[in-house]
């Protein structure tokens, strides 16, 4: 019996190319329909995009306002960004919002009262976040300790330590480069003309990567007879990501330009997105979260997995800190309050698994994006604060809703 | 003309894309023990759902007569109301609640003011427990039985609810021989009280022993009812009508060529995980190149401890021994390490233990062994899935395509996953625990044509299990194991089952 596969023969790359614009299989409706439980996600992010943008008269989609969307809410998609692993791992950290907090605080002291460097600030908040990490992957991983307990712990922990840093009180302002950090901009490097040609050129950059690397995965799945999408289809999927990336580009261009914390997001997102679907720790996360016992007699190193789960959550934690104490342009004690709910609701939103064992980085981003369109139209409208409230609730509970419901429909259908 | 409790007309249940039962009938007379065998997916577990109203009426079509009356079930509180209570192969009981408490969960004893009478209801329970020979006191929580007491726990319930028709799920899948006996013996005595029972089930020699009639399903239709009373209705014939061809043999034939050793285990002792025993004691085997070597012994005989103290430490405590592959002493800390070392291990719960259910073939298939398939930490997910395909075509796994999720297979296809799995880490023993419980005799056979292939390509094969007819039937050579000590061994040409369970259940020689 031969399990161990030989290398493939590679077919010749030109033969391969050729097949790579002619081969294909999967039409429109297969795309679609294959899986509602991913795509679903997607229709209602565009949903709801486009309910707000009429009921703001097209304000919501304003140059100005897409910046401010990104400023306002990026470190609520970082912290998602390792909230989504721990809770595919079937754990959960509750403890995020006090650790942005207390790394905000530490850096603050540093910068505004001792006088360092602010890079030293930002590298001494990351340090914190780690050893935080540390603290909760040890009681977690190797003393077996739920993590709902631990990081509830945490969470008051943290919180009563950020009070002890800031001596109860409010430090602020940070010097001028530490504010770079969130509220910078990338502009002017390529000239403008009314708009920054540079914004654009990422934007076209990033499409271009966007169509590569897809062209690249599709050769790589004909060589494998796997079934693709066909060309056509192909062509049209990358020109409608290309068409919306280059439209929000489009609008950041006419803004301010790029924003520095976007490209933070942007690489955090990509480095996330490969390192949970394509390497082998990221595929321990999820063999945990969806038979601990069985990843155990596979080998997996459960604890050694666990911990760095959440030595990666306080390092996430510490940039959000950063992120979030450059904008506010201070340290205060009750910062990074509910951060931890926000990035908890992300997750669930973007089709993570309450038992664990399922949701994707992207996901969690769009959930993310979800909360924050709707916070921000509904400010833009003047949406009493309680009634903010009331509907964030109530989508977090009807996208879980969604989501058990296709899954028992998935479970029907056998 | 016979008196039908329940008569099932021409029942039909779809599901989306799948015909699950095609004009299915189904007599039973009263008082009688009626067997109902199957593959795995023949529909069996269907047809019963539809009987206990878990499928409403009008999710299929068909018709029910139970007790001379139609009846149409909108749920199973309704089908219960008319004395048909089902027991399911996963017993449905709370650990943490008494017993009595457990008999009487939906059906409490009610005293004054809508309060629970616990007197009345432990006497009861007491009395019930009496009937069905379990001498356990009613406030003893349910997880400190054993799984044989479980059962008879659940059919007490079911007495507790006048119950008319017993449905029994495998019954005796996870019970070893003796409390299998006493729960075979207990469906008699209940015949004789004018219980009718239907047993669903994959040991022909239970069937044979215990019922009146069989009902063959295959693939969704009823094959044929066999009277065991009338004339020579042997296990042979019922297999012909489960598979629709005469099984030559259970067993396929091989060619035994033992080679060099690969694996010796000396005086392996390991302490139980919780509790102060040892559950292995002084332990010692060897497997050669191309050989079966069984473990034949008991539930609770320390075969599963003694199997997963080896591969990697992954049960037990205080683990001391020595292990050697290949001649040369080597310690193994943990599991990585054993698969490392080249060995392998098969769970015996592979639901529970084996398979992550949630996710696809794919990733089951490369979960133990993912490093192969990665560079530099990374995947090579094409790589992947045709490692996948080759062991859906090897293993003759029946899925529409390696995404389809684990958790969806049937029994016989979830262990070929298994086995998938473990031989993508490609080792030089592979273990086996019960690798054929709960799967039907067409897997069993796929299952053992596998074993046969894997010692012909050179590797051991250590296979532990409680069906001594299996043992015989695909080993070379057979250690008994009996209260964590080794008791015996011998060639399988020299072995018969009771010898065998003679060894199995021999005590612990006294000191001296």
């Amino acid at each position: 019996m031969s399990t161990t596969a030989p290398a493939p023969a590679p077919a010749p790359a030109a033969e391969v190319t050729s097949k790579a614009l002619h081969t294909g299989s999967s039409d429109v409706r297969t795309l679609l329909t294959r899986n509602l439980r991913t795509s679903g996600i997607y229709i209602a992010f565009v949903a709801i995009v486009a309910l707000f943008a009429i009921l703001t008269g097209g304000t919501s989609l304003s140059p100005g306002n897409i910046t401010n969307i990104v400023l306002q809410y990026s470190y609520i998609l970082v912290l998602a960004i390792g909230m989504v692993l721990v809770i595919i791992a079937g754990h959960i950290d509750l403890s995020v919002g006090s650790v942005v907090a207390l790394t905000g605080a530490v850096s603050a002291v540093l910068v505004i009262r001792e006088g360092v460097p602010w890079w030293v600030g930002i590298l001494a908040a990351i340090a914190v976040g780690l050893l935080v990490g540390v603290w909760h992957g040890f009681w977690v991983a190797y003393v077996g300790i739920p993590a709902f307990i631990v990081t509830l712990a945490g969470m008051l922990l943290f919180r009563g330590l950020t009070l002890q840093v800031l001596d109860n009180i409010t430090l602020s302002p940070f010097p001028a480069g530490y504010g770079q950090v969130a509220g910078g901009f990338l502009n002017g490097l390529l000239g403008g003309n009314g708009y920054d040609a540079f914004t654009l050129l990422v934007g076209a950059l990033a499409v271009a990567g966007y169509a590569v690397n897809g062209f690249r995965t599709r050769t790589a799945r004909i060589r494998y007879a796997q079934p693709v999408e066909s060309f056509p289809l192909f062509v049209v999927r990358v020109v409608a990501v290309g068409a919306v990336v280059m439209a929000f580009a489009w609008q950041l261009a006419h803004a301010r330009g790029l924003p520095i914390v976007l490209i933070i997001l942007g690489l955090l997102i990509m480095v996330y997105a490969v390192v949970s679907n394509r390497t082998i720790f990221g595929r321990q996360i999820y063999a945990i979260g969806g038979n601990l016992s069985a990843a155990m007699l596979s080998g997996v190193k459960v604890k050694a997995v666990n911990f760095w789960i959440f030595v990666n959550m306080g390092f996430l934690s510490a940039v959000a800190g950063v992120i979030y104490s450059a904008r506010s342009n201070g340290a205060q004690p009750s910062a990074g309050n509910m951060f931890e709910l926000d990035a908890i609701a992300a997750a669930f939103i973007g089709g993570a698994a309450v038992t664990g064992g399922v949701g994707t980085v992207v996901g969690a981003m769009v959930g993310g994006l979800i909360m924050a369109v709707m916070s921000n139209g509904m400010q833009l409208m003047g949406v009493d604060q309680s009634v903010q409230s009331v509907v964030k609730g109530l989508v977090l509970l009807l996208a879980v809703a969604f989501d058990v419901y296709n899954k028992r429909r998935a479970g029907a259908g056998r | 003309m016979d008196d039908h409790i329940l008569t099932m007309r021409s029942i039909t249940k779809t599901f989306p894309g799948v015909k699950a039962l095609e004009d299915v009938s189904l007599n039973v007379v009263r008082g009688e023990i009626h067997a109902i065998c199957g593959e795995n997916g023949a529909g069996k577990s269907t047809l019963m759902k539809v009987l206990s109203g878990v499928y409403p009426t009008g999710s299929y079509d068909g018709e029910i007569v139970f007790d001379g009356q139609t009846v149409n079930f909108s749920g199973i509180r309704d089908s219960e109301h008319v004395g048909i209570v089902i027991i399911h192969q996963e017993l449905a009981l709370v650990p943490y609640l008494s017993i009595a408490e457990n008999m009487f969960l939906g059906n409490e004893r009610k005293g004054r003011g809508g309060l629970i009478d616990w007197n009345r209801a432990n006497a009861e329970a007491a009395a019930l427990l009496a009937s069905v020979g379990l001498h356990e006191n009613p406030v003893t929580p349910v997880g400190q039985l054993g799984v044989g007491k479980q059962q008879l726990v659940e059919i007490a319930k079911a007495l507790s609810k006048d119950v008319k028709l017993l449905i029994l799920d495998e019954p005796t899948a996870a019970l070893n021989d003796i409390d299998s006996a006493h729960l075979l013996g207990l469906m008699r005595r209940l015949r004789e009280q004018g219980i009718t029972c239907i047993m669903i089930s994959h040991k022909l020699n239970e069937i044979t022993a215990v019922s009146d009639n069989v009902t063959v399903i295959r693939d969704g239709k009823t094959v044929e009812t066999l009277n065991l009373h009338a004339g020579e209705v042997t296990q042979g014939r019922i297999i012909r009508g489960m598979v629709g061809r005469d099984l030559e043999s259970f067993y396929p034939d091989r060619q035994s060529d033992p080679g060099e050793e690969v694996m010796r285990v000396e005086d392996w002792t390991v302490v139980h995980a919780t509790q102060d025993r040892k559950v292995v004691d002084g332990a010692a085997f060897s497997v050669r190149a191309g050989e079966v070597v069984g473990i034949a012994g008991l539930m609770g005989a320390g075969r599963t401890e003694l199997a997963m103290s080896i591969f990697g430490r992954s049960y037990g405590r205080n683990i001391t021994g020595r292990l050697f592959m290949h001649g040369k002493e080597i310690r193994v800390r943990d599991v990585p390490e054993a698969i490392d070392a080249g060995i392998a291990y098969a769970t015996e719960d592979r639901k529970k233990y084996g398979l992550n259910l949630i996710e696809d073939i794919r990733r089951n298939v490369s979960a133990a062994a993912l490093g192969k398939l990665a560079r530099r930490g990374f995947v090579n997910g094409n790589e992947e899935i045709k490692v996948a395909e080759t062991s859906r075509r090897d293993m003759n796994i029946k899925a529409p395509s390696v995404l389809s999720v684990v958790g969806k297979l049937s029994g016989g296809n979830q262990q070929k996953v298994v086995l998938s799995k473990w031989l993508f880490t490609d080792p030089d023993v592979l273990i086996l625990d019960e690798p054929t419980r709960g799967i039907d005799v067409g897997a069993k056979y796929e299952i053992y044509t596998i074993v046969n292939k894997l010692v012909a390509d050179g590797k051991a094969v250590v296979v532990i299990s409680s069906e001594l007819p299996e043992l015989l039937g695909i080993c070379d050579r057979i250690y008994t194991l009996s209260a964590g000590r080794i008791t015996g061994q011998m060639p399988v040409n020299q072995a018969t089952q009771e010898s065998l369970m003679e060894l199995m259940t021999k005590e612990k020689e006294p000191v001296g």
